[in-house]
């Protein structure tokens, strides 16, 4: 360590500026030598030397700089690796930027380039990339310097760029002239004398062709090299009488590339150079422009999806895109100019002149369509330019165009007479609607650009004369459509007419505010009757949802309001009206589109799709129409309404509403008609459950305690009830065979309900009478009711461990679960050997083994302590193993000797039996699968980070040793269905890190499930987690140690009668396999090749076709034994 | 040997539109899918490309030695020597005839051709078909002969066992992994 700070001190003395100059000499020495005797290294002079380097301190950073430049001078002969060189060249040449240090980097930079050959030299183009750089660097710090060199700079430059090839340069070349031409300005001066040499080196490079491979210098990209090469063309006007013809010659060529670059460059030089440079090349701009946008523009293949809308008419490529830019540039710098050649040009005269040849848009070719929207396009682009040119191209075009859809101007009487509107109902000409609308769109453009409408403009008094006429026109066109045939394409056009007459800013100022609402009730009128034409209906929806967003956008608060009373109060009422043609999901789909485009009209929407769903909840009773119509409406609210409201947020009062309506309804309503209707029930609580989830924790609280007052009309919930659970009478009196009949509709709802408050519950809510809930719930979980369980299972997930906010703890709440004396009002046969034992999952295991009582129950109480199961497990709980030995214990009931129903007979082993075994074994999908009811991220579950993963690891020894031990064939195939389960709900690389221990029980387990038709759905998914281990690597290693299992087991596989998906699988799994080790394999492939040619005959197509490339990819195995 | 291609002008055909099989909405697993034309089509073109420029690198390798450029760039569905109508299939009855047209009358490949397509659908269906390979009417002038040969039992056994034309026909079917 005395070494180290022996050499820091000279880096101090060095750096310090009061020393004297030899003092300074003699550190550098030393350094030097400790560098040459490789005492230090450079990266570790560097390393220390950091802060040096890059303080903001000018005068210290400048020193450091020229001390590991000196050093730099004094090693030209010592190693260095290319990295420390490379490195080395990235910090000179980026602190050259650092004008306060350049002497330090120009001495680096120096030091670099004079290195000798054998000791780590920069590239060639590293060091041309260093000249460049530096020179770069003197051109622009030291214009002052380099300007009197004049020629010979200008000179030099020439022969040093010529010719050069590499990107990184060229970035820098370009850059050079960029700036060359900056520093001589003067017409006559340096660059002048030059510029035709000057680009004659540059114009060689456009456009810019990359042949690179995809590997090397990935840092530069065309785009960027394109650009600087843009920035040198436009550097001078001087440039201008070379780079324009260049430009417009490459315009010609049949490169795409070239064409868009050439346009690129083109509109960025008119900038530069300037009007009156360009003028003169304005015709030959003109016709290559005109020939481009004629030739380029397509017709897109589907004209006709709502979506074509808002965008043009037509397909704009790249080219084309540009090509107007372009022209909308020039025109802009020379409006006059360009309209001259516009107006006199004969291919735009011909076709408005034959406008009538384009009548309709079917049998007109697809040549002529392509000339009326290139004409479309320009003259739009013209309109769009500025007022001027808005002007004349409006009053030479719109007049004529109008004429021919037979349109007057007269605005104020209430439009044309009678008989020429019926004249336009039946078609109006297609070219000229195209080009009108064009031409309105422009004008609009025009209008929001320019912010302000000035009404004064001859354009906007034109427009607003033909307004009303148009509208008129428009809509009558649309409503006849509902009826009668109309080309498509001639109705985007006028919903699009439509669209921009009402979204024109300004106001009321272009259309009154009678014309806006006539316009709102022909696309409503179009919503409300016209559902029957596919095309119309969405795009007058698309039309009607952007005149909305516009409204919203750009605060038109008059508008606004006419929308609300016009449109949406409309549809709003449309959605509680029971006898409607038009189908509930097109009503939902409209209003809720509308909705969305703004805050108002959501808030609207969402009001009177709540008050549509409490009336028809009420007078629901048995009519099933309604029920359907309601159960769409309940769908809607927790599909869209609620993802939009916790989109916004702060909108916490409409869940809560929605709630506290609910429950109040919930009160309300009188239930003695059975509504049975499971999917309602469903619709509803879920709805409810979204909501809850999205509110707040005091919103939480109001509706639970609105919830407990509507619940004391249960008979037997009692809240206030003690501590120590009884069973009240009526559940002691009712018997759990009959479960469901006992329990009358409206306790269902009611209960389905609360279920659902608890489960959407935050953690941080405070339930009440948490202790009379989960007695609520026990009681109707044993009476099979499920979504109790779910709120059991969330109850428990989602507590807190102390006794905080609730009236008790998880431990009671456990306690309450498992050692309810409920459990044993139900085993009355355990009540009576008087067996009384503490240990709680002894009081449940006892119940579910217990023969006595009902399977029905049994398999409810499975079901439901699977959910109690799942809380656990997600929040880690160690109680966990109690649900799970209880699970295991009636897994093996009857297949362990030694239990009590031990005297169950074989012949008892019934139908029932195998039911409730297979409840059990599907416990284990409850336990780890993801939920979308409860106990999920959106309903806040508490989820500790890779509980599958753990579960899987603890259970699956478990399984395995199980296996080992039964023998009776049902257990074992339980047993093996509970494998799969859990096997195939856990994530594929916890399952592969397990693989080889694995394989053989996943095999058994397919072949013993392979029996059993009810687990077709389980072998499918163990075939996934099998093909996902015979694509792996480690999984490979394991395949081939099983090679001749796994093979016998899907080549019985390929004819499983009951799944095609598991045929199609297993025979992909055998194509997978043919990429195992050869030598392993090729044994097996008679065998493969036999069950290969049964699956060639199979029923289904699409197992056929797999048989047919698994044989292929089987043949080749055989085939590379041949020949390699 | 031949110097030239022995087709240098071909006509392309433009590839025919496909139909796409719509699936089934309420798919019964019991029920019977028969084996139809575009499946026999879909089973000779499963890996199209593979099939074919493997097919016409070998024409190239073996007969056409002076070109150096390996991309033929037109398949053989586009010089149309097969299209799906001339599929005739019935899966009740266990028969199958696929009938091609060779390039050029002259066209030498017209037997190896023949015996790909036999060979592949002898590996694609069910044993119980009867295949039978034609070439279309007055499209070749040894037309009788090939026929003959393709339908011929014996002599595609022997064939068969040649390594030779096993070799090529091998080659042909092998998939191929770009």
């Amino acid at each position: 360590m005395a070494e180290r700070n022996e050499w820091v001190s000279h880096i101090e003395s060095f750096v310090d500026t009061s020393r004297t100059s030899s003092q300074q000499a003699s550190s550098l020495n030393a350094i030097a030598s400790l560098l040459k005797n490789d005492v230090i290294t450079i990266e570790a002079l560097v390393r220390e030397m950091e802060m040096y380097l890059t303080t903001t301190d000018n005068i210290i950073r400048a020193r450091g700089i020229i001390l590991l430049a000196e050093l730099l001078a004094l090693l030209t002969t010592k190693a260095l690796d290319d990295a420390t060189v490379h490195s080395l060249i990235a910090f000179f040449t980026e602190r050259l930027a650092d004008w306060k240090a350049l002497r330090g980097a120009l001495v680096g930079c120096l030091a670099l380039l004079r290195r000798k050959a054998n000791a780590g030299v920069i590239t060639r183009s590293d060091a041309r990339d260093l000249c460049f750089e530096l020179l770069e660097c003197l051109l622009e710090r030291y214009p002052d310097a380099v300007v009197p060199l004049g020629d010979d700079l200008v000179y030099g430059i020439c022969e040093a760029v010529d010719g050069e090839k590499d990107p990184q340069c060229l970035m820098l070349t370009f850059h050079i002239i960029e700036i060359l031409a900056k520093l001589f300005p003067d017409p006559c001066g340096p660059v002048a004398n030059f510029a035709g040499d000057l680009f004659d080196i540059l114009g060689c490079y456009f456009p810019i062709h990359f042949t690179h491979a995809k590997g090397e210098d990935v840092d530069i990209k065309r785009d960027s090299l394109s650009m600087a090469l843009m920035q040198a063309f436009s550097s001078t006007p001087l440039f201008e009488p070379f780079a324009v013809p260049l430009l417009l010659e490459k315009l010609s060529s049949s490169l795409p590339l070239a064409k868009v670059d050439s346009l690129k460059y083109l509109s960025h030089c008119s900038l530069k150079y300037g009007p009156d440079r360009m003028a003169k090349h304005a015709g030959a701009i003109w016709s290559s422009l005109k020939d481009v946008i004629c030739t380029s523009i397509q017709e897109p293949s589907l004209p006709l999806a709502p979506e074509s809308l808002d965008g043009p008419s037509f397909h704009i490529n790249e080219i084309v895109a540009e090509a107007l830019a372009l022209l909308q540039r020039v025109n802009a710098q020379n409006d006059g100019l360009y309209l001259n050649y516009i107006f006199g040009d004969e291919d735009i005269n011909m076709v408005i002149s034959t406008i009538n040849n384009f009548r309709s848009s079917i049998v007109i070719s697809l040549q002529s369509k392509q000339t009326l929207f290139s004409v479309g396009c320009i003259l739009s682009v013209s309109a769009k330019c500025s007022n001027p040119s808005c002007n004349k191209v409006i009053e030479r075009y719109l007049p004529i165009l109008m004429d021919n859809l037979g349109l007057s101007t007269e605005n104020s009487s209430a439009g044309s007479s009678p008989a020429s509107r019926l004249a336009l109902c039946k078609s109006l000409n297609f070219g000229a609607l195209f080009l009108c609308i064009e031409l309105l769109i422009a004008c609009r453009d025009l209008a929001v650009g320019s912010n302000s409408v000035s009404s004064q403009e001859t354009w906007f008094s034109m427009l607003w004369g033909f307004s009303s006429s148009m509208t008129k026109a428009f809509s009558s066109a649309l409503l006849a459509s509902i009826t009668e045939d109309a080309q498509d394409a001639d109705i985007v056009l006028m919903v699009k007419g439509l669209q921009v007459l009402a979204t024109f800013p300004g106001g009321f100022l272009l259309i009154s505010k009678s014309i806006y609402e006539e316009i709102l009730m022909a696309l409503l009128a179009i919503i409300t009757n016209g559902f029957n034409r596919k095309t119309l209906w969405g795009i007058a929806l698309k039309a009607l949802v952007s005149i909305a967003s516009y409204t919203d956008e750009y605060h038109e608060t008059e508008k606004a309001t006419i929308y609300t009373h016009v449109v949406v109060e409309k549809l709003v009422s449309l959605m509680s009206l029971e006898e409607c043609n038009m189908p509930v999901q097109l009503r939902l789909e409209a209003t809720v589109g509308i909705g969305l485009s703004g805050t108002n009209y959501m808030l609207r929407v969402i009001q009177g799709l709540e008050e549509a769903i409490f009336s028809l909840l009420a007078e629901v009773h048995g009519n099933l129409k309604s029920a359907d119509a309601l159960v769409h409406l309940l769908e809607c609210y927790s599909n869209q309404v609620i993802p939009w409201v916790n989109a916004i947020g702060g909108l916490d009062e409409i869940p809560l509403r929605f709630s506290v309506n609910y429950w109040s309804y919930m009160e309300s309503i009188n239930f003695s008609m059975a509504v049975q209707e499971r999917k309602l029930l469903n619709a509803a609580t879920m709805a409810m459950k979204l909501a809850i989830a999205i509110c707040s924790v005091e919103s939480q609280k109001i509706i639970i305690q609105k919830a407990y007052g509507v619940l004391s009309a249960i008979s037997y919930f009692h809240l206030n009830e003690p501590t120590s659970l009884t069973i009240p009478l009526e559940v002691q009196g009712f018997q759990p065979t009959q479960s469901m009949e006992n329990v009358t509709c409206k306790d269902e709802w009611l209960i389905s309900s609360f279920a659902s408050v608890i489960i959407a519950a935050r953690p941080t809510t405070n339930i009440l009478h948490l202790r009379a809930a989960v007695n609520l719930f026990m009681i109707a979980f044993l009476n099979g009711h499920v979504q109790a369980a779910q709120a059991l299972g969330s109850l428990i997930n989602k507590m807190h461990l102390g006794r905080d906010i609730n009236d008790c703890s998880l431990d009671e709440v456990m306690d309450l679960v498992f050692n309810s004396s409920l459990w044993g009002s139900l085993s009355e046969e355990y009540l009576r050997s008087g067996e009384v034992g503490n240990s709680s999952e002894m009081d449940i295991s006892k119940l579910c083994l217990d023969s006595m009582n009902d399977r029905l129950v049994r398999t409810h109480v499975i079901s439901g302590l699977s959910w109690i199961g799942k809380g656990l497990l997600m929040r880690g709980h160690e109680k966990v193993k109690n649900v799970i030995m209880i699970l295991l214990r009636c897994l093996l009931s009857n297949g362990k000797p030694g239990t009590s129903s031990l005297q169950q007979s074989l012949s008892q082993d019934s139908e029932q039996d195998l039911l409730l075994k297979r409840s059990v074994a599907d416990a284990f999908h409850t336990l780890l699968s993801d939920s979308d009811v409860c106990l999920n991220r959106k309903f806040h579950a508490t989820v500790k980070p890779l509980y599958k993963q753990r579960f899987f690891n603890t259970i699956i020894p478990i399984l395995l040793s199980l296996l080992n031990n039964s023998y009776s064939s049902t257990t074992r195939l339980m047993i093996y269905r509970a494998f799969g389960h859990v096997v195939s709900d856990t994530p594929l690389v916890a399952v592969m890190s397990e693989a080889k221990k694995l394989l053989p029980m996943l095999l058994e387990g397919l072949s013993m499930l392979s029996e059993d038709f009810h687990s077709k759905d389980i072998i499918y998914n163990l075939l996934l987690v099998l093909s996902g281990i015979l694509t792996d690597k480690t999984g490979q290693e394991a395949a081939l140690e099983n090679v001749h299992t796994t093979i016998n087991c899907l080549t019985r596989l390929i004819s499983y009668p009951h799944m095609m998906l598991v045929r199609e699988t297993a025979i992909q799994c055998i194509a997978a396999m043919s990429e195992l080790k050869h030598a392993r394999i090729y044994p097996m492939r008679l065998q493969i090749s036999q069950a290969l040619s049964k699956a060639l005959d199979d029923p289904k197509r699409d197992v056929r076709r797999e048989a047919v490339r698994c044989r292929q990819a089987w043949a080749s195995i055989a085939s590379r034994s041949l020949y390699s | 040997m031949v110097s030239g291609l022995i087709n240098p002008n071909s006509v392309v055909y433009e590839k025919k539109e496909r139909r796409i099989r719509s699936a089934p909405a309420d798919a019964d697993e019991y029920a019977v899918e028969l084996i139809d034309q575009q499946e026999i089509f879909d089973i000779l073109f499963l890996n199209i490309y593979s099939f074919f420029i493997n097919l016409e690198q070998l024409v190239l390798i073996h007969h056409i030695r002076d070109i150096k450029d390996p991309e033929h760039p037109y398949s053989l569905e586009e010089l149309k020597v097969i299209t799906e109508d001339v599929i005739e299939v019935d899966d009740k009855q266990s028969y199958v005839c696929v009938t091609f047209t060779p390039t050029v009358e002259h066209c030498n490949m017209a037997t190896i051709i023949g015996l790909c397509l036999r060979v592949k659908i002898m590996r694609s269906l069910p044993s119980r078909y009867k295949v039978d390979i034609k070439v279309a009417p007055g499209t070749h002038a040894t037309e009788a002969v090939v026929n003959k040969q393709l339908n011929d039992k014996e002599r595609v056994a022997a064939a068969l066992e040649n390594p030779n034309p096993l070799d090529m026909v091998d080659e042909c079917l092998a998939p191929s992994y770009n």
